[in-house]
């Protein structure tokens, strides 16, 4: 459980980083909180020649409200979130769902951006990524792309980033007081990875019907993934206990789960059609 | 001024709490690091081990470097027991994963683990034994030639009369139980220090362990060497729990380098190596048969009790531990006229078992409880009444298996318990939360904890080690203060601040003129360690022993210089008092010392006593209550309450008694709710790491309760019992009462611990 010899970068801007990627491309890993990669170098699952550490890099731990969208810098920690880092329903529910991101120690050093980089399939921000729709700037030597969240991620620990990327910023949209966000997870310990989680975003019309409805599992596939089937059996009515409970019926068999030794698959479903129901009763109560 | 029985804190705290501790680790700058290979098959035969193009000063050692070097094989001359083998380092054949084949050597930790992953094993798997039902299986492979058919112990106890028993029964109760296998997960895992001293010779073994003598004794005989040039420390050790009391390979090995190298060697255990590797216990399947009456009198038992114990057998309790524990308890505290049991071990490709809190009992304990719950269900009677109707109430009383229990509370500590936990009231909230569609629940369970016991018992069971007394030795330096050295050696039980306070007592003295000395085989007498809920019995007796001798001396010398009877004078405030007249200790200790020539004829030139102590042992007792709310939709189990009306004697501490509570009951909540060692049917361990085994936090552990009773002990000098493991042996079984209880409307029974959520909802969904 010591890691592997590597060799340390810690460039002092983002063109410098950039250009440690474009340079050592395959072997080089970016360190941003290293929650996740240096367990992961521990355990000798990584082996990344290079770090590249960006922390000293001034200027991206910002995360502000900006033109209707929530932009994260790929240094704003998950302890930035505890507290609505916003008006509205956005950031009430990265609070919600802040707290149940591993323990205090590990929320100061853990990134947002890292989190989507990282894609565990049971994190909770690439979970709330796709629900709302995060949009993810891409920067390379000398390139920039736009990523939506929907093509993001591929697999497991695996996403649309290549070797000589950074993720230079996501952003989320400010949603208006028109909508409801829902969030619940399950898990056996506080603050270990959820077995299942739901985030749930209704948006009601005047005459409080659903006009749009987005619900998104975590922790339940390979990625976190979309209850389409779900979301739109909620559209054009009053959402009632019996048609939230409908929906979390659908949700919970409208996908392939992971199953392990300690979660068979049917359990995986118990949990998503509960998480889900609940998503939806919270998000409706208040 | 009485200093026993007082919330003293523990002298050992501040040190911790600073992080001034001395662990092993803390101990080991300078060393070179070691890197166990360990095997990455369950099964299979060891074709060659090559090492890579080692590095100037690393080393790789295999099971051919260890020429001469015996094998770890302990004995129990009873219960059809087969003694195995376990090499050091094999050289031939591989019998679990995680079993340490090579150890590298190099600079640094980082650098022996590059060097160990470089290294080629030529491994042949071979088909793996993993489970009970694979080790049963007819036609099974054979783990160990010379335990055919893979049982290792087969111990019976059968009374003619239990057929007589069943025949009049009104009502037979029958089920079977399963307990998952469990690591004791100390938090500091194990660690080795060996240094070679070249001025002697001598090898001092720093281990995190809580035997250092046994260890001693027994790595000096494996490697053939003078065990007076073998000193173990046991420094701060961070928990045990019973993992530490083995001789495990990795010990031995240590001290092979520091003899051959001449130099320091160190071993720091990972995680990883902890969990799949080191020792794990609780992996049983009871079968219990229960006679009643219709008003519910227990007439008689009948037990079929297996455990998975693993690859090997731990030195010095081997194997037979688990089972043979479990056959001679089952009857716990209540009255059985008749018993039959069975209890087998059995050999398979995982992790050996081990001693670990409880041994046993937590699973004795889930079965005795779920059966007079079952059983009063089945008669349609109160489980409380039940329990009390069946309840041991009049002492000494001598069980079928032959074990004395004496003076205990058993009834009275259920009825405080009931009282307490206010049954009545908790049925109302339980009724209206049903209505809400919430499930609450309430458990008891009521037990007993032999704890405190010597030689005899451990004879009993035919070991071939028999651990048991502890000797104390005692001294007053020439300045007044006192040096208690104890053969135990203990890790976070608070025996230094304990063992203190009766010292003063005795003595007169404040219990900052005493230190406990402890863990250094030069400076202790020979002794066996800290395990079995013992310390404060029977290193607390041989101390009070000790320190009556020496209060004997220093009335004799204060007599003879406050011109007094010897009998008159007593000890307090740190003088010696006749009358109005008194001596300081401190003044007699100066004499005595060093104006022998006035006092030597009185017994000497010192002011040194011995004592050694060997009880029978003592029954302590406690009733725990849980109160749930279980999930249905999810199976989480939330605990509302927990109380534990505990009775272990005299308390030497109370506030250390709680401590010991708190922790057993924790490990408890553990037990029943969420640890669990998996094997994969192939016999790769997958819960290698902390994010798959899992130990609660503290926002798993509720708020602990707890109520004290102080039946003393006729049987211990000290009038103490035992509690060490209490905590951990009815907490597993009183949550899963609760949870039957709490589940009752769908008719759910748990019969399967640790109880975790999946396996609560597969009852639930099954039952509907
Ligand atoms: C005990 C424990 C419990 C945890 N529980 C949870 C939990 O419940 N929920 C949860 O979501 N997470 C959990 N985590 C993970 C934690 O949230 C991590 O902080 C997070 O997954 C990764 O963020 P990081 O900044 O630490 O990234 P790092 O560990 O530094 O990096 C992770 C990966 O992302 C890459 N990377 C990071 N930033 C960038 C970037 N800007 N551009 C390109 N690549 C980048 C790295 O190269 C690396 O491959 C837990 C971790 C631990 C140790």
């Amino acid at each position: 459980m010591k890691c592997p010899p590597f060799d340390y970068h810690a460039p002092r801007s983002q063109a410098e980083a950039l250009a440690l990627l474009a340079r050592h491309g395959e072997e080089g890993k970016i360190l941003a909180g290293g929650q996740s990669l240096v367990p992961t170098m521990a355990f000798r699952l990584a082996r990344p020649a290079r770090l590249i550490d960006i922390n000293r890099i001034a200027g991206l731990d910002y995360c502000r409200a900006e033109g209707g969208r929530l932009r994260i810098g790929p240094l704003a920690r998950h302890a930035r979130f505890e507290r609505p880092v916003a008006p509205g329903p956005t950031g009430r529910l990265l609070a919600r769902a802040a707290e149940h991101i591993a323990h205090a120690p590990i929320r100061t050093r853990g990134t947002f951006c890292g989190s989507l980089a990282h894609a565990d399939p049971a994190s909770e921000w690439c979970c709330i990524a796709l629900a709302l729709g995060a949009d993810l700037r891409v920067l390379r030597e000398g390139g920039e792309r736009l990523v939506p969240a929907a093509g993001w991620f591929q697999s497991v620990f695996t996403t649309a980033l290549a070797p000589d990327e950074l993720l230079a910023e996501a952003s989320l949209p400010l949603l208006g007081p028109d909508w409801r966000c829902g969030f619940a997870e399950f898990n056996r310990r506080a603050g270990d990875f959820a077995l299942a989680m739901a985030v749930t975003a209704l948006r009601l019309d005047a005459a409080g019907h659903v006009a749009e409805a987005r619900i998104a599992l975590g922790g339940v596939a390979g990625t976190p993934i979309l209850a389409e089937a779900a979301a739109a059996s909620l559209l054009g009515a009053s959402p009632t206990p019996d048609s939230l409970r409908a929906a979390a019926a659908i949700a919970a068999e409208g996908f392939e789960p992971t199953e392990d030794a300690q979660v068979p698959a049917d359990y995986r479903r118990d949990l998503v059609r509960a998480m889900t129901r609940r998503a939806l009763e919270g998000s409706l109560a208040a | 001024m009485n200093w026993t029985g007082r919330r003293l804190p523990r002298t050992e705290d501040p040190a911790l709490l600073r992080g001034e501790g001395a662990f092993t680790a803390d101990l080991a700058a300078g060393a070179r690091a070691v890197r166990f290979l360990r095997s990455p098959f369950a099964a299979g035969r060891i074709l060659s081990i090559a090492a890579p193009d080692l590095p100037p000063g690393a080393l790789l050692v295999t099971g051919a470097d260890l020429e001469g070097v015996g094998a770890i094989r302990p004995e129990l001359f009873r219960f059809n027991y087969r003694a195995i083998a376990q090499p050091v380092l094999p050289r031939e054949r591989v019998h679990f994963v995680g079993q340490p084949i090579a150890a590298v050597v190099a600079a640094t930790p980082e650098e022996a683990e590059d060097i160990a992953e470089a290294v080629l094993l030529d491994i042949e798997p071979e088909e793996a034994v993993v489970t009970i039902e694979d080790a049963l299986r007819p036609g099974a492979p054979t783990l160990h030639a010379e335990a055919p058919g893979n049982v290792v112990v087969d111990g019976t106890i059968r009374h003619p009369d239990c057929e007589a028993a069943f025949a009049r029964a009104d009502r037979i109760v029958e089920f079977s139980l399963r307990s998952g296998r469990q690591n004791a997960t100390p938090l500091e895992a194990r660690a080795g220090l060996a240094a070679h001293d070249r001025a002697t010779g001598r090898i001092r073994l720093t281990a995190s362990c809580q035997m250092p003598h046994m260890l001693r004794t027994g790595i000096a005989a494996l490697l053939g060497m003078a065990e007076a040039d073998l000193q173990v420390v046991a420094p701060d050790v961070g928990g045990g729990f019973g993992q530490k009391m083995a001789l495990f390979p990795e010990y031995p090995l240590l001290v092979w380098l520091a003899r051959r190298h001449r130099g320091s060697f160190c071993w720091i255990e990972d995680r990883n190596e902890n969990l799949i590797a080191s020792a794990h216990s609780r992996d049983q399947i009871h079968h219990l048969r229960a006679a009643f009456a219709a008003d519910g009198t227990l007439l008689g038992l009948e037990a079929d009790i297996l455990a998975n114990t693993g690859a090997f057998s731990c030195y010095p309790t081997t194997c037979g531990v688990e089972p043979l524990m479990a056959l001679a308890e089952y009857p716990g505290p209540y009255r059985l006229p008749t018993y039959s049991a069975r209890a087998r071990a059995l050999a398979t490709h995982t992790c050996p078992a081990a001693p670990y809190r409880g041994v046993s009992r937590p699973v004795v304990t889930f079965g005795l409880e779920r059966l007079m719950d079952r059983a009063a269900a089945a008669l349609g009677l109160d489980p409380v009444a039940l329990r009390r109707r069946n309840l041991v109430t009049e002492f000494p009383h001598v069980t079928p298996t032959g074990l004395t229990l004496d003076q205990a509370s058993y009834v009275e500590a259920l009825d405080r318990a009931v009282e307490a936990a206010d049954i009545p009231a908790f049925r109302a909230r339980q009724e209206a939360a049903r209505r809400e569609g919430r499930y609450l629940g309430l458990g008891l369970a009521v037990f007993n904890e032999r704890t405190g016991y010597g030689t005899p018992a451990f004879a009993a069971r035919g070991m071939g080690i028999v651990p048991g007394y502890e000797v104390v030795d005692i001294a007053m330096t020439p300045a007044g203060e006192v040096e208690v050295r104890i053969g135990a050696s203990p890790h976070g039980q608070g025996l230094r601040t304990a063992l203190a306070q009766l010292a003063a007592d005795r003595l007169g003295l404040d219990p900052s003129r005493i230190r406990v000395i402890h863990g250094d085989t030069d400076r202790t007498p020979y002794g066996w360690g800290s395990f079995a809920s013992r310390g404060a019995v029977i290193a607390g007796g041989a101390t009070q022993l000790a320190a009556d001798k020496l209060a004997a001396r220093l009335r004799r010398a204060a007599a003879r210089l406050l011109q007094a009877e010897p009998d008159s004078v007593t000890l307090r405030d740190g003088a010696a008092w006749a009358g109005e007249a008194s001596i300081p200790l401190t003044e007699i200790a100066r004499r005595v010392h060093q104006r022998s020539e006035q006092l030597s004829d009185l017994g000497g030139f010192n002011l040194a006593e011995t004592a050694s102590y060997d009880p029978g042992g003592t029954f302590s007792n406690a009733c725990h209550v849980a109160e749930v709310e279980v999930d249905a939709e999810t199976g989480h189990v939330r605990i509302l309450r927990f109380l534990v009306v505990e009775d272990a004697g005299r308390l030497l501490n109370p506030l250390i008694a709680d401590g010991q509570v708190h922790g057993g009951v924790a490990q408890g909540i553990a037990n029943a709710l969420l640890e669990e060692v998996l094997y994969a049917p192939d016999g790769n361990p997958l819960t290698g790491s902390l994010a798959d085994y899992l130990p609660p936090s503290a926002a798993e552990i509720p708020h602990i309760e707890i109520i004290h009773m102080e039946t003393e002990s006729p049987e211990t000098l000290t009038g103490a019992k035992g509690l060490g493991e209490g905590g951990a042996i009815g907490a597993p079984a009183a949550i899963a009462n609760a949870i039957s209880d709490a589940l009752s409307p769908f008719g759910v029974d748990i019969a399967e611990l640790p109880a975790t959520p999946a396996r609560i909802r597969a009852l639930i969904r099954n039952a509907r």
